[in-house]
């Protein structure tokens, strides 16, 4: 994400996705590998007859190799499940990667409108848009009294999952972080922190959604998630004013100790990237880094992560490979960046 | 992703804020279930355990051997049992809904409060149910036809699927 959008010093990103089923077919899990090529190819040939679906390029993602999978799943186009399932499926994705539909993930359509800091209402508008289109030339599982039906009774109803992307490192340092998310999960709303390779935490991103897909409709869905961003956008502005007036030195020296690292580092985990990227973007969002732009933070989250570094590099990295790679792509980026600013100034 | 426990497919992700920092789990549903029944407080269920919620409504409505009995229901239309949906957590096709109905609705409560869809209705290609079920019907039938390289009546069959896929049935 391009670091730009309302609110986006807190909002990473919104996204909205809407998962669908042809009529005749059986769900995905019930398929025989027949019944997927058949699906993949009357689906992907039905959009391609959507004027507006021209220029979206498509992707068979199980003739992919591993890295490009990974690469994909990294820019958030396709899910892991796409990314690691098994017989014939694909991915429509639009020039500026913010419409991706998946083909034959566990539902056998799963469309997805991704924006810049918190823009729901034209996620929505968008993704309905695209929906009727394709609507207009498949006929989708729908039931009078349920709505869309979906292959887990979780998303029956509108198929339609609501989320925003938050970065909040001063409510994790003010321990707060945990009282919010127990008031969100009473008003049926799911958090999830946002993870790396393996299962370690990443640098301070929680992802906020509904949890209810039935009984509401699309508007009221958003309008519910909509609603509490701005609430915990206050708080995690009020900690960090907190920790500003209370600790300025403290917090100062612990996020230009982070940028520091990040600059100089010969070997570099992923984990650690994440978690010090994350104090360097507070550090900007504060002022207190001014060489640097949000654009560039964000920019920096993607471009570290293992298949994107490998896809740099041209080959193939074992972990210590990647470390390396990782340091010297931070040290590079950071020092043109800072040369940059510097040369501006002068 | 399988889950790590066992070997089943992990469709669980628990993040446990609960510890020094987060750290997510992948589990399959009945190994999610014991783990949030062993950690009431700190277990944080992304999604609401559908095995668990099935177990416990189940347990409550029926005996044992009415219990046996549900899950030897198949579908007609795709061949799955309540059994098997009960163990995956997913449903083999739309027709589900309608022939494990009475065991689906009370599920559906659970998880949502509702049965009635309130948002948005396709605007063309409206079917009914029972077309719509027609239709994954007729595209066995297709399948047999063509095996059998039936092309006259896998063309009558081609005929018929357009006819509902139009609304002209
Ligand atoms: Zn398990
Ligand atoms: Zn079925």
């Amino acid at each position: 994400m391009r670091g730009s959008g309302p609110e986006s010093d807190i909002v990473i990103s919104s996204r909205i996705r809407l998962a669908r089923n042809l009529a005749e077919f059986p769900f995905i899990r019930r398929c025989t590998p027949e019944d997927r090529q058949s699906i993949e190819k009357m689906v992907h040939g039905r959009l391609q007859a959507i004027p507006g679906f021209k220029t979206l390029y498509y992707l068979r993602v199980d003739e992919l190799a591993h890295v490009d999978r990974q690469f994909l799943t990294e820019r958030q186009l396709i899910s892991r499940e796409h990314a690691e399932a098994e017989g014939a499926r694909s991915v429509a994705i639009d020039n500026d990667e913010r419409l991706s539909v998946m083909i034959n993930e566990e539902d056998h359509l799963r469309i997805q409108v991704m924006k810049s800091g918190l823009d729901l209402h034209s996620a929505w508008q968008q993704i309905n848009e695209v929906d009727d289109q394709i609507e207009s030339k498949l006929s989708y599982a729908f039931h009078e009294r349920l709505g869309y039906l979906t292959a887990c009774p979780t998303n029956v109803g509108t198929g339609m999952r609501v989320s925003v992307m938050l970065h909040l490192p001063a409510l994790v340092i003010t321990n707060q972080i945990e009282k919010v998310f127990r008031s969100l999960q009473k008003i049926n709303l799911a958090v999830r922190g946002l993870y790396g390779e393996g299962s370690q935490a990443m640098g301070d991103f929680y992802q906020i959604s509904n949890q209810i897909t039935l009984g509401k409709s699309e508007e009221e869905l958003i309008d519910q998630v909509s609603g509490v961003v701005p609430m915990i956008i206050e708080y995690e502005r009020k900690a960090r004013d907190f920790l500003i007036t209370q600790n300025r030195e403290d917090l100062h020296d612990k996020i230009s100790r982070a940028y520091g690292i990040l600059c100089t580092a010969q070997t570099i985990s992923s984990e650690e990237t994440m978690h010090l990227l994350s104090s360097v973007r507070m550090g900007v969002n504060l002022g207190l880094i001014d060489d640097l732009a949000i654009s560039d933070i964000n920019k920096l989250f993607v471009e570290t992560q293992p298949a994107h570094l490998q896809k740099l590099r041209g080959n193939e990295l074992d972990t210590a490979g990647r470390n390396i790679e990782r340091a010297l792509y931070l040290r590079r980026y950071l020092q043109d960046r800072g040369k940059e600013h510097r040369d501006e100034r002068n | 992703m399988k889950c790590q426990q066992c070997e089943k497919p992990a469709t669980f992700h628990i993040t446990e804020l609960t510890g020094e920092k987060p750290h997510e789990l992948h589990l399959c549903e009945q190994c999610a279930q014991s783990y949030l029944t062993q950690n009431p407080s700190g277990g944080m269920p992304i999604q609401p355990s559908l095995a668990g919620m099935l177990h416990h409504q189940l347990k409550v409505a029926d005996t044992a051997k009415e219990l046996a009995k549900l899950d030897e229901q198949v579908c007609p239309i795709c061949g799955i049992s309540f059994f098997e949906f009960r163990n995956q957590g997913r449903l083999g096709c739309p027709h589900d809904y309608t022939c494990f109905g009475s065991e689906l609705d009370p599920l559906i409560v659970n998880i949502h409060g509702d049965t009635q869809h309130a948002g948005k209705n396709p605007k063309h290609h409206q079917q009914s149910s029972q077309d719509q079920t027609r239709l994954i019907q007729l595209h066995n039938d297709m399948k047999t036809a063509v095996e059998k390289e039936d092309y006259e009546r896998a063309s009558q069959i081609r005929d018929e699927i357009r006819k509902i896929e139009e609304g002209q049935s």
